[in-house]
């Protein structure tokens, strides 16, 4: 092969940025999903959803996410269930960022005032109702910056996925590489599509954080 | 669940309340009744556990022996339906608590509709009404933080009047505000009492307590040490009291 990079490469490139973002979409909803049990569950009054869901958390927060992309591949593969790799991807993916999800939004939860808690509680309010119409809209502001902090993370992570085959903007370069040996080039273009996506992410996490820091007064006292 | 006659039995009533936080005895041996139509004050010293008792009345403190009974609920049973006794409960903090992410109307209509199921249109005249109760109801619209500390501690109010209790509790309410502002929070305490509410507070204004309460309970080391009308805190009769009176008028 050989040659020069022409407008077949970057398009192939584009394609696996295309499926950075959409691996990046699945962990985010799938995580997101399994994060918002996983944070009602650490603060559950029952003590066995707590430890069950402390375990998890901390089971995933110890292992590298290389490692689990290879258990949920190879892992499942060997017990006889076979997977894409876009399957074994975004389950491992969201696995992993429930765990961190999890755990931001069960600090923001508790961040709330206890006293806030109390006064629901003093109307008469349910449990749930308590939840969802006095502590979450409050703890939504509060976990929105860090949440979007966090998608830079898993947008990066997302390359690890190029591990187990799957075709994201790595992978896609990689073998791109292959066929043209410029390896500096590559990578460079590779490293500024990664940064295009995750920079503004970035901003609009820090502008969240001042913004929030202006409304802190509205949460904090009353 | 027993109903609440207008028999002469007391709306809220202890009977030997224990309760201690670790090897803290805070209550001990608690006992006093508050009739339908009475205004109950508690004072005493901090720590002295007058405000562990008003919050085991509404079970943010469970007991650990004695007997509680609110409008008919046993609140000293682990089994008491709590959202029933909360029903006919109000309580308002000192720090307000109001809900910071909604409007004040908001903050009164939710608990109408939520728990009692009432249409929206009617919680919002009965926002409208308690709001003016409590002097603000040009304040429908705005937010806790547009509000001082007097008028959202009287939106406070508001909003536990909004569930219709039939006993309110207060906790040192006024604690955190200017003696400005705490004289605009008491008169709407005085005109609740004036049309006959039933109220339990804690209170460290000693001449508001002596012109509102019908009975003072002084607390002093987690027991009831001298209880009686008004006038025992201008003539106590316990050297404690004595004391504490005097401190009191000191401060205020």
């Amino acid at each position: 092969m050989g040659g020069h990079l022409n407008i077949n490469h970057l398009t192939f490139l584009g394609q696996g940025a295309l499926w950075t973002i959409g691996l990046s979409v699945i962990a985010l909803i799938g995580g997101g999903i399994v994060g918002f049990a996983i944070a009602l569950a650490r603060i559950s009054p029952l003590k066995s959803v707590r430890l069950a869901s402390a375990v998890y958390v901390q089971l995933i927060q110890g292992t590298p996410l290389l490692v689990i992309l290879f258990l949920g591949y190879f892992g499942l593969a060997a017990i006889g269930l076979k997977v894409s790799s876009l399957t074994a991807a975004g389950a491992s993916l969201t696995l992993y960022v429930a765990a961190y999800l999890g755990e931001i939004w069960r600090g923001c939860i508790q961040s709330v005032p206890k006293s806030q808690w109390e006064a629901a509680e003093g109307l008469a309010l349910s449990r749930t109702q308590r939840m969802m119409k006095v502590i979450l809209p409050q703890a939504i502001r509060i976990a929105t910056p860090p949440t979007v902090g966090f998608m830079v993370q898993i947008i990066k992570n997302t390359s690890l996925a190029s591990v187990v085959g799957f075709v994201e903007l790595m992978r896609s370069g990689q073998i791109v590489n292959n066929s043209l040996f410029e390896p500096f080039a590559i990578y460079a273009i590779i490293a500024v599509v990664y940064f295009a996506m995750c920079y503004p992410l970035s901003l609009f996490s820090q502008k969240l954080e001042r913004r929030m820091g202006r409304g802190r007064s509205n949460l904090a006292s009353a | 669940m027993q109903q609440s006659t207008p028999s002469p039995e007391p709306i809220v009533s202890l009977r030997d309340v224990q309760k201690s936080f670790g090897p803290l005895r805070v209550l001990d041996g608690v006992s006093f009744a508050v009739e339908r139509g009475e205004v109950l004050a508690m004072i005493g010293r901090s720590g002295s556990g007058k405000s562990t008792a008003l919050r085991c009345i509404d079970r943010f403190e469970k007991v650990d022996g004695g007997e509680i009974v609110v409008c008919g609920h046993r609140v000293d049973r682990p089994d008491v339906d709590l959202r029933a006794l909360r029903q006919d409960v109000g309580i308002v903090f000192q720090s307000y608590n109001l809900f910071p992410h909604l409007t004040i109307e908001q903050n009164i209509t939710l608990a109408p509709c939520a728990v009692k199921g009432m249409a929206t249109s009617q919680a919002k005249d009965l926002a409208r009404k308690v709001l003016a109760q409590v002097g603000l109801e040009e304040k429908l619209l705005a937010y806790p933080e547009q509000l001082s500390g007097g008028q959202q501690q009287r939106a406070a109010i508001a909003r536990s009047l909004a569930m219709q209790p039939k006993v309110m509790l207060f906790d040192e309410v006024t604690s955190a505000l200017d003696p400005e502002l705490t004289a605009e929070v008491l008169r709407v305490i005085e005109q609740l009492a004036a049309d006959g509410m039933t109220m339990v507070m804690v209170t460290h204004e000693m001449g508001f307590a002596k012109g509102i309460a019908d009975r003072i309970v002084f607390m002093h080391r987690g027991k009831v040490h001298e209880t009686g009308p008004a006038s025992i805190l201008t003539s106590p009769t316990t050297p404690e009291l004595t004391q504490f009176v005097g401190t009191g008028n000191l401060k205020s």
